[in-house]
């Protein structure tokens, strides 16, 4: 991404294309092994919905982010709502990997007196911008983050990721209508579609075409292999193009993605993996040890 | 004397009658539209958002004014308080108001979850409340939102009961930090507070009124039912009852204080709120004196009922919300007192 901004994005890093990609890739899979190792430590939380965010998270917080670390409410900074809120393992891994908080943190996920509440708290956690947790309710506060960027003439960004089955909620609706009614050209959701969610397949329980529903309501529907780091960033740059209406990302994905025994499946969407599952999923990840994932991370 | 965030001291009256009949009338709605206007060229922090109902709540003044502030999200209630609490998250002041049963009712969850939990400064404006809405009926009457909003941690609720107070209290609520819920009326009600009627003191969170200072009983009232409150305190004197009167419009945080001074000077309490006798007003006073100063406390409000369509003084007879009722609340009150 260029822009005049880039000079405040510390993170972005100069190097090839394939150089970029491949730090996102690995940052992706430090974010799984995260996401596991704090579901496993917890044991509770959304492993499958945060595995199948990886990708996009990795390249939100790693390259297409206006942010600063240091300053968690710089004004200028980009907004980012995890409109499904369960997947706060995946936000919480990536702002400990950019520096927002200490990596031990995430051991403390679910824990009483914990930072990290089991879905993120904009009290309580440095980088999570509003509360979510309860479905449908995000879009309309990052309408709300967009409008106040509009009202004031600011040039950062919203950007607000949705799970599939939530788009089943009408307020999610009544956020779009409203998005392209005030044209909120500031403003990128994100489809996690990943075609589960917790009775069994979105297409069984209450389908939601997303393209064409999308479409229908006036936003320009993008859509992106939602495991493919180049189609993302392609995708991410093509929304940011403005044209006078909200833009949307639907992402075709996998639910528990990079973990062979969760993927696809419905049951991984909200249990812990037992340590034996934890060694397993983590090994094949390329990570047996307790230490951290890499040393030296790709925060920077 | 006024003490900043107790209250009014007890004893503090007026010593001329206020004649309620004959006070200038206006709607707290209208006086909210003139007082959103105001804060609206004091602080450019200020935004306000409607769901198709602006023409009735007032907003619709400050949407000719400030067209790049104001965001007419149509029937919407939901995303209308979603939107509130991202404006809210950026820095703006946002005046959500829609009428009271869907702005509590409709969008009870999207209130709890993404403005009183993060503690956001949106101010929730609930117009039409009460039976007092008329021939709409009971389904845009609202009787329970003082109880869906005062069960929020975080949220402030206000009840004005006149044009001047809400004026004060919109001003008042731009330095409140957390969320607030201001409940407003549709019918032109007397105007209490200034000339001819009683003094205005500064209207805070937490404060409330003192109006009228009594020996045998005291009437805690908000919204409309304040008027009434008072004329049913004038008509005591003709049965020999010394009968106080306290504005709280301030329903949470309550003025605890002059509840409980009143509760000590006068031994009984009525409580007189257009809203069910659950969960409101006379709920808050309830639960306050029954742990700090048990005394008598006779609830006058919707008897856990739902209103109906009428013109609105038959509605507020049928409910059992006039002078009258509150007046025989305090003979109750005064009878079982020990
Ligand atoms: C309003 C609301 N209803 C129900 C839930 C419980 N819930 C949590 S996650 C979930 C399924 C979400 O499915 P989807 O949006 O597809 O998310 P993903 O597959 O990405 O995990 C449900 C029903 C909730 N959090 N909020
Ligand atoms: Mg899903």
């Amino acid at each position: 991404m260029t822009d005049q901004r880039t000079k405040a994005a510390p993170h972005n890093q100069p190097g090839t294309p394939e150089e970029r990609h491949a730090r996102l890739a690995e940052a992706a899979r430090q974010l799984r092994v995260e996401i596991l190792r704090m579901t496993a430590q917890a044991g509770s939380g959304h492993p499958g919905g945060s595995l199948s965010s990886a990708e996009i998270i990795a390249c939100l917080y790693f390259d297409v982010l206006r942010l600063d670390p240091a300053r968690p409410s710089w004004p200028e900074r980009d907004r980012f709502v995890l409109s499904k809120g369960h997947a706060a393992p995946v936000l919480y891994a990536a702002l400990a990997l950019r520096g927002f908080f200490p990596r031990e943190l995430l051991a403390t996920l679910r824990k009483t007196g914990s930072c990290l509440q089991g879905h993120p708290h904009m009290r309580t956690t440095p980088g999570v911008e509003v509360s979510t947790g309860s479905l449908g309710q995000g879009l309309s506060m990052a309408c709300g983050l967009a409008a106040a960027a509009r009202i004031d003439g600011a040039g950062w960004r919203t950007w607000c990721l949705l799970g599939d089955g939530e788009t089943q909620e009408g307020q999610v609706w009544e956020a779009a209508e409203a998005a392209a009614h005030f044209r909120l050209d500031n403003l990128v959701a994100l489809v996690d579609n990943n075609g589960l969610q917790i009775d069994g397949p979105v297409s069984q329980v209450m389908a939601v075409d997303q393209v064409p529903r999308w479409q229908s309501f006036g936003w320009r529907v993008l859509e992106a292999d939602g495991h493919s780091i180049p189609d993302l960033l392609a995708a991410m740059q093509a929304a940011l193009a403005g044209s006078g209406r909200p833009a949307v990302i639907v992402c075709r994905t996998t639910k528990g993605k990079g973990v062979s025994f969760m993927e696809g499946q419905a049951d991984w969407h909200g249990k812990a993996p037992t340590p034996e599952q934890l060694a397993r999923a983590l090994e094949e990840l390329g990570c047996s040890g307790q230490g951290p994932a890499l040393p030296g991370g790709v925060s920077r | 004397m006024f003490r900043p965030g107790t209250g009014t001291a007890w004893g503090c009256v007026e010593m001329t009658r206020v004649d309620v009949a004959r006070l200038p009338r206006q709607a707290t709605r209208d006086a909210y539209g003139e007082a959103l206007v105001a804060a609206g060229r004091a602080d450019a922090r200020v935004v306000a958002l409607d769901a198709d109902l602006s023409g009735s709540t007032k907003s619709q003044k400050f949407g000719a004014l400030f067209p790049e502030r104001f965001f007419n999200v149509g029937i919407a209630e939901q995303n209308m308080i979603g939107m509130a609490a991202g404006l809210a998250a950026a820095g703006k002041i946002p005046f959500a108001s829609s009428f009271a049963i869907f702005v509590t009712g409709r969008a009870f969850e999207q209130v709890r979850q993404s403005v009183a939990y993060p503690g956001l400064p949106v101010r929730l404006v609930g117009s039409h409340s009460g039976v007092t809405v008329g021939q709409d009926g009971s389904s845009h009457q609202a009787i329970e939102d003082i109880a869906l909003m005062r069960v929020l941690p975080h949220m402030t609720v206000l009840v004005p009961a006149d044009g001047p107070s809400t004026r004060a209290l919109v001003n008042e609520s731009l330095s409140i930090e957390g969320p607030v819920y201001l409940r407003l009326g549709r019918p032109a009600v007397p105007v209490l507070y200034g000339e001819g009627g009683f003094a205005a003191p500064p209207f805070k969170a937490g404060g409330s009124v003192t109006l009228l200072a009594g020996r045998d009983a005291t009437i805690v009232a908000c919204g409309v039912m304040v008027a009434e409150a008072v004329t049913a305190a004038y008509r005591a004197e003709a049965i020999g009852l010394s009968v106080g009167v306290i504005d709280a419009y301030s329903v949470k945080p309550l003025d605890r204080d002059a509840v409980l001074a009143a509760a000590r000077a006068t031994g009984a309490l009525v409580t007189a709120e257009e809203h069910s006798v659950i969960g409101g007003l006379g709920g808050a006073v309830a639960e306050t004196v029954a742990e700090e100063y048990p005394v008598p406390v006779i609830r006058v409000g919707l008897l856990d009922r739902f209103g109906e369509s009428g013109a609105p003084d038959e509605l507020l007879k049928l409910c059992r919300l006039m002078a009258d009722d509150i007046l025989a609340a305090v003979r109750r009150a005064v009878a079982v007192k020990r």
